[in-house]
C-alpha cells in the first residue's frame, strides 16, 4: 500500500488555477494584438515582442537572483504585464524606451514588493506612467493607422493626435465641440480602431470581444466594468446635456482614448484592485469620476491610467471599509 | 519686496512663538510623572523585548520591576532569562536591592524521534505549521506526543538559537539560547523545556514525552520511553518519578551522576557535554551493537516486564553508554 | 449567496443499502459526539448484548452510547480515533448477534405515535441519538428549545450536498415511511406542525418518492432544492427554504427552526417507535478506484478496512482515505480506526489526486470571497490567523465559519485557506472560552 496522506478539508480542489487565469487574460487580449498589428504594422509587432520580452526577462532574473526564490516565470504574469504595457505605448516608440518601460513596470512595480500579488499598483499602469513623464514627446507622438505593412511606421512616421487630444486642444483654442467632430475619424472607425492612439487602445470592438471571453471564462466579473463605464457614460452625458457645445457626447468619450482597455483589463486586475463586489462598485465608480475629471478639467488629455492608479490606492482602503454583506447580518423579517 | 520679507518673517516668528506656547501648555497638562529609575532600570536590560520575562517588552519589565521594588522592597519574583544573573544584579543596584542568584537556563527538546528512529508513515500535505498539524492528527510517524518537526519554535525565536536539522527532522538548540521560553510556549505540544543549564553545561534528560503504555510508544518509536522504571530505582537521588508511564528527572535533585542512562533499555535518557566515559571491557560487542541494538533492547523490555532481574545490568551498562554518546549531538 | 459547484461523482447512488454482518471485535468509542464524552458503564469481561447501554453520557450536552454487537467486553482501553490520537474506548469481542430483547424488530412500519412530547424526548435521549450528519450534535439537545424562544417549523436535511456521499439518498429512498413516521415523531417532540423536507434537484426519484408518500402525512411538505454546496449547511438550509438568516453566534432556533439530517430522523423513528438505540448507520463506501462502490448498513464500531473489505478491498493505487465527504471529510492515518457515529462515508481519493495542487501565492482574485456562504472574506481571516491576529480575526466574524471548504476548493493559487482559518477558530474560539472563566 502506499503512504497515506493527511491534509485538512476539502480534498477536492477546483480545476482553476493562477496560471490558467493568466494565460485566459492573455488569450482575451489576442483580438486587440491582432487589431494592432492590422493598423500599425510590424511596429506593433515590435513594440508588442520587445515589450513581453523584457518583462519576462526582468521577472526571469530578479527572481532569480535577487529574490532567490522558484521560477515564476511561467505563471503568465509577466506575459501579461509585457502584453499590457506594449498595448499603452504608441506603434513607434524607440525599443531602448520600451525596455526601460519593460524594467519600471517589472522591477518596481512589481518585484521590488515581492512579485505577483503584492504589488500595489497596477505594473503596466505604472510603467506607462513612467513613460509618459519621462518621455513624453515620444508617448505621444501618435502614428496614423495606416493599412497592414502599408507604410512601414518605423520610418516613415506620419503622427497625429488622438481625438482625445484633438479635443483638448482645439477646445482649448475656443471652438466648440460640433466644430471640431467635423474633423475626428466618426464613431464607427473609433470603435473598430481606426484613430490613432496607443497600439492596443485603439479598437473598443476587439477589446469588449476580449472582454466577453474573459466574463464567460469568469476571469472578471462584471462588477466593476459596468460601475466604471457607467460612471463615465452618466457623468459625461450629465455634461453633455448641460452644455453640447462645451462638452462631447458621452459614447465618444466611451469608445476613445484607453478606457476600454482600462476598464477591462486594468480595472478589473485582480492584484490590485477589492476583493468584495461592493468594493468594486465602489472602486469602479471612482475610477469612472476621476476618469471624466482629468478628461475634461485637467492636463492631459486621457485620465484613465492616472484614475486607475489612484483608486489602486485607494483599494487597501475600500477592502476594510467595503465588507461582504454577512450571512445574518441583518436579520430577516420575512 | 522687503515688505513681503518683513511681513513673513514676522508671521511665521508669530506662528512659531503661538505654537510654542500651546505646545507646552499641553504638555504641563498632559504630564506624566514618571519615576526615573524606570530608565535607568530599561537601560540596563538587553533591550531583546522578546517577553522572556513575561512582561510583553524590556520598557514594561522595568515598570514592573521598579513598581516591584517602591512597593515590596523586593524584586525576587522577576527574572529577566536573557540577561541573567548579571543583569539582575545591576537592576537591582539601580533599585538598592538585592536578588538571589538563579541558574542559567537553556531550552531543551523532549523528542529523539527523527526519521530514522520514528519512520514516518503517513504523508502531512498542509501548511508548515505545527499548530494547525497538531489539531489535524497525530504525526507523521504516528507517535501523538512527538515531535512534528514544522519549525513553530524556530519561528518564534529571536535569538536564533534553535534551527530544524533537516536529517532528522527535528529541533536543535544552540548555545545563543538565552531560555525566553517563546519556543516552549509556541511549541503546541509542550515538547519542549526550560531546564537549567547544569554545571559545566552539563545535563541529563528523558528525551521522550509520550505517555503510552510502552508497547504502542515503541510502535511509532525506537526510542521512546516507556515507563520501564529502571532509571527510577537505580537513581541514588530520588531525582527521577515515573507517572503515566514516563519518566521525568528533576534537575534540582539530579546530580549528574550518570547512572540512569546506562540504564534506560531505549536511549530515551540523555546526557548532553559529558566526557566519554571510559570503554569497559566489552569491546568486542562493538560491531554487532549497530546491527541489532533493537533485539537487545526488546529483551530488556522483557526483563523488565518480570519486574527482576539484576544480573542483565551491568551489561546493559556496557553496551548502552556509547550509543548516548552519539545521540548526544542529535538533540544538542 | 456563495458556494461552489464541485463534481458530484455520486457513484454508488444505484446500490441499494446492504446491512453487514456484526465484525469480529467492535471498538466502540466513548466520545462520539459533539460534546463531553461519556462514561463506560460495562468492565472487562461483561457480557452484553446489542442495544445495550454501555456508556452513560452525563453531562448536559453528551450522549448515551449502547453496544453494537452481542459478545464479552475484552477490555477498556485507548483506541486510534480517526485523527491518530487514542482515545478511550469499550472493546468488545464479537460472539453470536443477540439483541435486547425490548428492541422490536419486526419489519412493519410502527406509524401510531403513543407517546407524549416530553417521553419522545426522553426516548431520545436515552438512546443516544446523536445528529448524523456528520456534527454528531445530540439530538435531545437540539429538541429542548431554550426559553423565550419558540420553534416554529421543523427542517428536515436531505440535501447531501457533498460529492460522492449516498446514504441519505438510499436511506430516502429505501425508508421513505419510516423518515416521514420519524418526521412527524420530531414535529411531535418539537411541538410545531410544519415540517420541510429539503432534497437537492440532482435527486429526482428521492424527491419524487417523498412527496407521494408525504400526501398521507399532515404538515409535512418536501422542497426541492438548487444544486449548491453547501446547501446542506445548517444555516444554509434554513435560509434556503424559510428566507431567514440565522445571526451570527446564535442557534437556529432563534429564527424558529430546528434542522435534523435524514439518518438523524430515521435513527429517531427507530429509538421511538422501535425503541431502538442508536448502534448501526449507512455509510457510504466509494472512490473512482473502489471495485464496489457500495452503501453499508455497518454497525457502530466496525473497523474501517472491514467496510473497504467489503466494496472490494483497498485499491492498488489510494493515495488518502476520508471519513466523510471530500470537502468536509477528515483524513484518515489508518483503516484500524472504527465507524463512529458521525461517520457518513468512506471515500478513497487515488494517490494522483491524494496531493494538494501547487501553491502559489495570493492574487487578490476575491474568489473566496465571492463563494464563502457566510459572507466571511476567507484570504483576510487566513492571513490575520496566519499572523496570529485573534482579536482582529475574531471581529472580523471568524468564528462564522462553517469549515464547507468551498473558498479552498475555489482558490486559483491553491492557498490552504480554510486551514489557516481553522487555526484561528480554534485559538480564538480558546480565548472566548477563557474570557468566560
Amino acid at each position: 500500500m502506499n503512504t497515506l496522506t493527511i491534509s485538512g478539508s476539502p480534498h477536492v480542489h477546483g480545476d482553476d488555477s493562477v496560471k490558467k487565469i493568466m494565460y485566459g487574460v492573455v488569450y482575451a487580449l489576442i483580438p486587440a494584438i491582432l487589431v494592432s498589428v492590422y493598423f500599425f504594422g510590424l511596429g506593433a509587432v515590435r513594440v508588442l515582442l520587445v515589450s513581453s520580452i523584457a518583462c519576462m526577462f526582468f521577472e526571469w532574473i530578479i527572481q532569480k537572483y535577487i529574490i532567490k526564490g522558484p521560477p515564476t516565470i511561467n505563471d503568465g504574469s509577466a506575459l501579461v504585464a509585457g502584453v499590457l504595457l506594449a498595448f499603452n505605448v504608441p506603434a513607434n516608440m524607440p525599443s531602448w524606451i520600451l525596455i526601460i518601460g519593460a524594467f519600471v513596470t517589472i522591477a518596481i512595480a512589481k518585484m521590488s514588493f515581492g512579485g505577483l500579488g503584492k504589488n500595489p499598483f497596477n505594473p503596466a499602469l505604472v510603467g506607462r506612467i513612467f513613460l509618459l513623464i519621462s518621455f513624453p514627446v515620444q508617448m505621444t507622438s501618435w502614428p496614423k493607422p495606416s493599412a497592414l505593412f502599408a507604410g512601414d511606421a518605423l520610418t516613415d512616421t506620419v503622427t497625429g493626435p488622438t481625438p482625445l487630444g484633438l479635443l483638448k486642444e482645439e477646445l482649448g483654442k475656443g471652438r466648440t465641440v460640433p466644430e471640431i467632430m467635423q474633423e475626428m475619424p466618426g464613431y464607427v472607425n473609433e470603435l473598430l480602431g481606426n484613430q490613432g492612439g496607443c497600439i492596443g487602445e485603439v479598437s473598443a470592438a476587439a477589446l469588449i470581444l476580449g472582454a466577453l471571453y474573459m466574463l464567460i471564462r469568469r476571469i472578471i466579473t462584471w462588477h466593476t466594468p459596468v460601475a466604471y463605464l457607467g460612471t463615465v457614460f452618466v457623468f459625461t452625458g450629465i455634461l453633455y446635456f448641460m452644455d453640447p457645445l462645451q462638452y462631447v457626447n458621452p459614447l465618444f468619450h466611451l469608445v476613445t482614448g484607453g478606457l476600454m482597455l482600462g476598464v477591462f483589463f486594468m480595472a478589473t486586475d485582480m492584484v490590485t484592485t477589492p476583493v468584495s463586489r461592493r468594493g468594486m462598485w465602489i472602486f469602479g465608480a471612482g475610477a469612472g469620476i476621476l476618469t471624466v475629471i482629468i478628461r475634461i478639467w485637467g492636463g492631459y488629455p486621457e485620465g484613465v491610467a492616472f484614475a486607475i492608479l489612484i483608486m489602486n490606492a485607494f483599494t487597501p482602503l475600500i477592502n476594510r471599509g467595503f465588507k461582504p454583506k454577512r450571512f445574518g447580518e441583518k436579520v430577516a423579517d420575512a | 519686496m522687503n515688505d513681503v520679507l518683513i511681513f513673513s518673517v514676522i508671521s511665521l516668528s508669530a506662528i512659531g512663538i503661538v505654537a510654542a506656547i500651546v505646545l507646552y501648555g499641553v504638555a504641563q497638562k498632559f504630564k506624566v510623572i514618571e519615576d526615573p529609575r524606570i530608565d535607568e532600570v530599561e537601560d540596563a536590560l538587553p533591550a531583546a523585548n522578546c517577553g522572556g520575562c513575561g512582561f510583553a517588552g524590556c520598557r514594561n519589565f522595568a515598570e514592573a520591576l521598579v513598581d516591584s521594588a517602591t512597593q515590596h522592597e523586593n524584586i525576587d519574583d522577576f527574572f529577566c532569562p536573557v540577561g541573567g544573573t548579571d543583569t539582575m544584579n545591576a537592576v537591582a543596584e539601580i533599585l538598592g536591592l538585592s536578588v538571589e542568584e538563579k541558574d542559567p537556563q537553556i531550552a531543551v527538546v523532549r523528542c529523539n524521534g527523527s526519521r530514522q528512529n520514528a519512520p514516518q508513515k503517513i504523508v502531512y500535505d498542509g501548511p508548515a505549521t505545527c499548530a494547525f498539524a497538531h489539531n489535524l492528527f497525530a504525526g507523521e510517524s504516528g507517535c501523538p506526543y512527538g515531535c512534528l518537526g514544522l519549525g513553530d519554535c524556530v519561528a518564534a525565536c529571536d535569538f536564533d538559537a534553535i534551527h530544524m536539522n533537516a536529517e532528522t527532522g527535528l529541533p536543535e538548540v544552540n548555545d545563543k539560547c538565552v531560555a525566553c521560553g517563546a519556543c516552549v510556549k509556541a511549541c503546541p505540544r509542550d515538547i519542549i523545556e526550560l531546564r537549567p543549564k547544569g554545571k559545566k553545561d552539563r545535563r541529563i534528560f528523558v528525551s521522550c514525552i509520550n505517555e503510552e503504555k510502552g508497547g504502542p510508544a515503541r510502535k511509532n518509536c525506537k526510542v521512546a520511553c516507556i515507563g520501564c522504571g529502571k532509571c527510577v530505582k537505580v537513581c541514588p537521588f530520588d531525582a527521577i518519578t515515573l507517572e503515566n508511564n514516563l519518566a521525568y528527572i528533576d534537575p534540582e535533585k539530579c546530580k549528574l551522576c550518570r547512572k540512569c542512562v546506562p540504564v534506560c533499555p531505549t536511549d530515551a535518557i540523555h546526557e548532553v557535554n559529558f566526557p566519554p566515559r571510559k570503554p569497559k571491557p566489552e569491546k568486542k560487542e562493538d560491531g554487532e551493537k549497530r546491527g541489532q541494538p533493537a533485539q537487545k533492547k526488546e529483551a530488556a523490555e522483557k526483563q523488565e516486564a518480570g519486574k527482576k532481574n539484576e544480573a542483565g545490568k551491568k551489561n546493559e551498562a556496557g553496551k548502552k553508554n556509547e550509543a548516548g554518546e552519539s545521540d548526544k549531538t542529535n538533540n544538542e | 449567496m456563495g458556494g461552489v459547484h464541485p463534481p458530484e461523482n455520486k457513484i454508488s447512488a444505484g446500490q441499494k443499502i446492504i446491512a453487514l454482518d456484526p465484525p469480529e471485535q467492535a471498538l466502540i468509542l466513548l466520545n462520539q459526539n459533539l460534546g463531553a464524552p461519556s462514561k463506560p458503564l460495562v468492565k472487562k469481561g461483561d457480557e452484553v448484548k446489542a442495544g445495550q447501554l454501555i456508556a452513560r453520557g452525563e453531562a448536559f450536552i453528551s450522549s448515551n452510547i449502547h453496544s453494537s454487537v452481542s459478545g464479552k467486553v475484552l477490555k477498556i482501553d485507548s483506541v486510534m480515533d480517526a485523527s491518530g490520537y487514542k482515545r478511550p474506548a469499550v472493546i468488545i469481542q464479537v460472539k453470536g448477534d443477540e439483541w435486547e430483547e425490548s428492541i422490536d424488530r419486526s419489519k412493519g412500519v410502527v406509524k401510531q405515535i403513543s407517546l407524549s412530547q416530553k417521553e419522545i424526548i426522553e426516548k431520545i435521549k436515552e438512546n443516544g441519538i446523536v445528529g448524523l450528519g456528520g456534527a454528531t450534535f445530540p439530538s435531545h439537545v437540539k429538541l429542548m428549545v431554550p426559553e423565550g424562544k419558540k420553534a416554529e417549523v421543523l427542517l428536515v436535511n436531505g440535501v447531501e450536498c457533498e460529492p460522492y456521499l449516498t446514504s441519505d439518498h438510499q436511506l430516502m429512498l429505501s425508508k421513505g415511511e419510516e423518515l416521514l413516521v420519524g418526521t412527524s415523531v420530531l414535529m411531535k417532540g418539537l411541538g410545531v406542525d410544519k415540517a420541510y423536507i429539503g432534497i437537492e434537484n440532482n435527486k429526482p426519484d428521492a424527491i419524487g418518492h417523498l412527496s407521494e408518500l408525504c400526501r398521507q402525512y399532515k404538515g409535512i411538505q418536501v422542497v426541492p432544492l438548487k444544486v449548491k454546496y453547501p446547501q446542506g449547511g445548517e444555516k444554509q438550509l434554513i435560509k434556503a427554504i424559510t428566507n431567514r438568516e440565522v445571526p451570527s453566534g446564535k442557534l437556529p432556533v432563534e429564527v424558529g427552526a430546528v434542522v435534523n439530517n435524514v439518518g438523524t430522523v430515521f435513527a429517531v423513528y427507530e429509538a421511538v417507535q422501535k425503541n431502538k438505540p442508536l448502534f448501526e448507520r449507512v455509510v457510504t463506501v466509494t472512490g473512482k478506484s473502489v471495485k464496489k462502490p457500495s452503501n453499508f448498513l455497518a454497525r457502530i464500531g466496525t473497523p474501517v478496512s472491514m467496510l473497504i473489505d467489503q466494496a472490494g478491498g483497498l485499491p492498488e493505487n489510494a493515495g488518502k482515505i476520508i471519513s466523510g465527504g471530500p470537502m468536509m471529510g477528515k483524513a484518515l492515518l489508518s483503516v484500524d480506526t472504527p465507524v463512529v457515529k458521525g461517520t457518513s462515508g468512506i471515500l478513497i481519493i487515488d494517490e494522483a489526486h491524494a496531493r494538494r495542487v501547487p501553491l502559489m501565492p495570493c492574487i487578490r482574485c476575491g474568489r473566496c470571497v465571492d463563494v464563502c456562504p457566510m459572507g466571511l472574506e476567507p484570504i483576510l481571516l487566513a492571513q490575520l490567523s496566519e499572523h496570529e491576529m485573534w482579536d482582529k480575526a475574531e471581529d472580523q466574524k471568524i468564528m462564522d465559519c462553517i469549515e464547507c471548504g468551498s473558498c479552498h476548493y475555489t482558490c486559483p493559487a491553491g492557498r490552504p485557506l480554510l486551514d489557516y482559518v481553522r487555526l484561528g477558530k480554534n485559538k480564538v474560539g480558546q480565548r472566548i472560552r477563557n474570557r468566560g472563566k
